[in-house]
């Protein structure tokens, strides 16, 4: 049965025909969202080009949220049900949110730099976003040093499930309580609420669709991919094993 | 209860990763028997051990016993099942009385009857005399002494010995016998491994060989193991 | 309570202390870190007048967790070690008896070293840390962070390099308790007024409840082989 498994997995199985239309899909979604934020939308008067970049920004950290929610989602079917495929798809969840995470604090710098005139500060959301980021290079650290295949799909189900919770606390308590009980932060820290624009129409027009995507398609078609080649990877593993088992 | 058989295995297989470690076992044990487990390192004894008292999950296969199913009842399945394992499963820092005291509460034998059970159990081991000793300065083979007692602490119907003469003198090993004679005497059912073949204990209902997770001699022991452990390998 | 759940949860509870009580390795290795990482912060932070009362409270908790995951590692390195977490599997025990039953020690080993930091910043930094607010908070949030660190430090000695990898793994999920425990600690310390910092002693609350309720439901699949 092993064997059977390992080849119909080595075997370079075609895409699935689902999965060639997603990610063409999710291509010329990406391109054609790239169009309205560059060339539909209007020029924000105060801010000039770079605000466009927000058209990323915003809709890739929402993203990694979908792709963290599968990692929470694939640990609890797979504690439960025990079925590997479960956990593939939580370690894509990592990744591919991750990737995200990472984009949007890539971009948020890029924005920065003109319109605070830094790179990086040490604002709340700022400091969560990077929190998320190293939690979940902690989970990808983590799930490297457990050797036993078992004990680590186990394991890892539990970790991520912590993850994603303690990250939604840390950004729950960052903005949202600060906000509340200090309305405006004392002393006006300069960069605070600087750098806003109105979401006119023009902008919604560019936001929302660019949203829809990386909300959806783009972590569901790279998640996909991913979880094909986690498939490939342990295939090869068993042919290394197999040939030094003799 | 489930009439005579006490464990039912079908078709159990585990796998540490893409390794297979057990291949697709068949066992049935009568209640009351005495079993030996032979085989080579590596060859799946300690695994099939560790399934048997619900350390380990199968990759596939059924286990049942006493009637009851693993994993979805293991915690019935626990409090029948005794365990002399690689490790003493022991507290360093608690004396031997007090590691028998700490594990009769975990399985909850009557506050009563605790007392009674472990001096006789201290007295049967070996070990009254250094009842109040620290494990920690215990040898490698009281504390085998020390964990015997434990595994036999809650009288279970079926003792799992994996090893069990390692780090024994020979004083140790026929105190071993006469105990696991006695336990078999009433009623408790034993399946032993080991791969010390010029040992063996008296009153061996039958022996099992597993070369590379498979059951290569399930059948009577007529004779001395060393020949029936190198026939049964040979033809495997 | 007579039931073989609370009678284990004791049993549990009991072994550890007395162990402890024998070695007194967990608490005063801990205690020690501790008293040094406190100390560390006063050079590095040049803790001085004006400086104190914001960095307190973070100094606290920072050397707090610091002490705990010394204290998580050691604890149940000890069970792996021994193999007795083996045989603690064994016993018909519920595994939510023996998450309770290992959390509880380690969470009276984790209070008795913030009870010695509590005096001895108030002696050394002159800030009012001896309140029976600030006491609470602290039991609140060394009961929070013990019972994730206890789940994790089970889940990193099953791992290689587990020395490293508890940090790595228990620093980010406790940042919740971290955030909200400071803020509070600060709020009381500064004598600010009860209902500027009360939400941050009730988000602390709730989130020990959250991350407890997670961890009784599950600490066995961390335990399952």
């Amino acid at each position: 049965m092993t064997q059977r498994r390992i080849h119909a997995s080595l075997a370079a199985s075609p895409q699935p025909r689902l999965l060639r239309a997603l990610t063409i899909l999710a291509t010329l979604g990406f391109a054609s969202t790239l169009v309205l934020g560059l060339f539909v939308a209007g020029t924000d008067i105060q801010q000039g080009p770079v605000q466009r970049i927000f058209y990323i920004h915003m809709p890739a950290f929402f993203g990694a949220f979908t792709a963290f929610g599968a990692t929470v989602l694939g640990g609890l079917i797979y504690l439960w049900r025990g079925s590997e495929a479960w956990d593939r798809i939580a370690l894509a969840g990592v990744e591919v949110g991750l990737a995200f995470a990472l984009i949007n604090l890539l971009t948020g710098a890029i924005w920065a730099r003109p319109i605070w005139n830094t790179w990086w500060t040490w604002d709340p959301r700022l400091t969560s976003a990077a929190v998320m980021c190293l939690t979940y290079a902690a989970y990808l650290m983590l799930r490297a040093g457990i050797e036993n295949p078992q004990r680590r799909r186990r394991l890892m189900s539990v970790y991520g499930i912590f993850a994603f919770v303690s990250v939604l606390l840390t950004l729950f308590i960052i903005r949202i309580v600060p906000d509340t009980i200090h309305p405006v932060i004392v002393g006006a820290s300069p960069q605070n609420a600087q750098g806003s624009f109105e979401a006119t129409s023009g902008v919604v027009l560019a936001l929302l669709p660019s949203l829809l995507l990386w909300l959806t398609l783009m972590p569901i078609t790279l998640m996909w991919h991913r979880y094909r080649l986690a498939l490939r990877q342990e295939a090869v593993d068993a042919l290394k094993l197999k040939l030094l088992g003799g | 209860m489930s009439g005579r058989r006490l464990i039912e295995v079908q078709r159990l297989s585990k796998n540490f990763g893409w390794l297979p470690v057990l291949r697709g076992l068949d066992l049935l044990v009568q209640r009351g028997e005495f079993v030996l487990l032979l085989g080579a390192n590596g060859s799946g004894k300690s695994t099939l051990l560790r399934l048997l008292c619900g350390l380990s999950r199968a990759t596939s296969g059924v286990i049942r016993i006493g009637g009851w199913s693993l994993p979805e009842e293991a915690q019935a399945v626990r409090a029948q099942i005794g365990l002399l394992a690689h490790r003493p499963l022991l507290y360093e820092n608690l004396t031997a009385r007090e590691n028998l005291d700490f594990f009769a509460a975990l399985y909850d034998i009557a506050a009563a009857e605790r007392a009674r059970r472990r001096d006789n159990l201290l007295q049967q081991v070996g070990l009254a005399d250094r009842a109040d000793g620290l494990v920690r300065g215990f040898s490698r083979g009281m504390q085998q002494r020390l964990s015997l007692a434990r595994a036999l602490l809650h009288q279970p119907d079926l003792l799992l010995l994996d090893e069990p003469y390692t780090g024994l003198d020979n004083a140790g090993c026929a105190m071993l016998d006469e105990l696991l004679t006695a336990a078999s005497n009433s009623g408790c059912t034993i399946i032993m491994s080991t791969h010390q073949l010029e040992r063996k204990p008296a009153h061996i209902d039958r022996a099992l060989v597993l070369a590379d997770g498979s059951m290569v001699y399930d059948g009577q022991v007529n004779g001395d193991l060393a020949a029936l452990f190198r026939q049964a390998t040979a033809s495997a | 309570m007579k039931s073989p759940f609370a009678a284990a949860v004791r049993a549990i509870v009991s072994k550890d202390l007395r162990a402890e009580w024998r070695s007194r390795e967990l608490v005063s290795a801990m205690a020690l870190f501790a008293l040094l990482s406190v100390l560390v912060f006063s050079f590095a932070l040049e803790l001085d007048k004006n400086a104190r009362e914001e960095a307190i409270s973070g100094v606290l908790w920072v050397s707090l967790i610091f002490a705990s995951l010394l204290g998580f590692n050691r604890s149940l390195s000890l069970e792996h070690d021994q193999g007795s977490l083996d045989a603690l599997l064994l016993t018909p025990v519920s595994r939510s008896a023996i998450f309770l039953g290992k959390l509880l020690g380690n969470f009276m080993f984790t209070l008795l070293v913030a009870l010695v930091l509590l005096p001895l910043m108030t002696a050394l930094y002159g800030v009012q840390l001896l309140d029976s607010w600030a006491l609470l908070t602290t039991i609140v949030g060394v009961f929070g962070f013990s019972a994730i660190g206890t789940l994790l430090a089970t889940l990193a000695v099953q791992t290689r390099s587990r020395e490293a990898l508890l940090p790595i793994a228990l620093l980010p999920v406790c940042l919740p308790f971290l955030l909200t425990a400071v803020r509070a600690t600060k709020g009381i310390v500064s004598g600010a007024p009860q209902s500027e910092w009360q939400v941050w002693l009730q988000l602390l609350a709730a989130i020990t409840i959250i991350y407890l309720v997670l961890c009784l439901l599950l600490y066995r699949f961390v335990l399952e082989e």
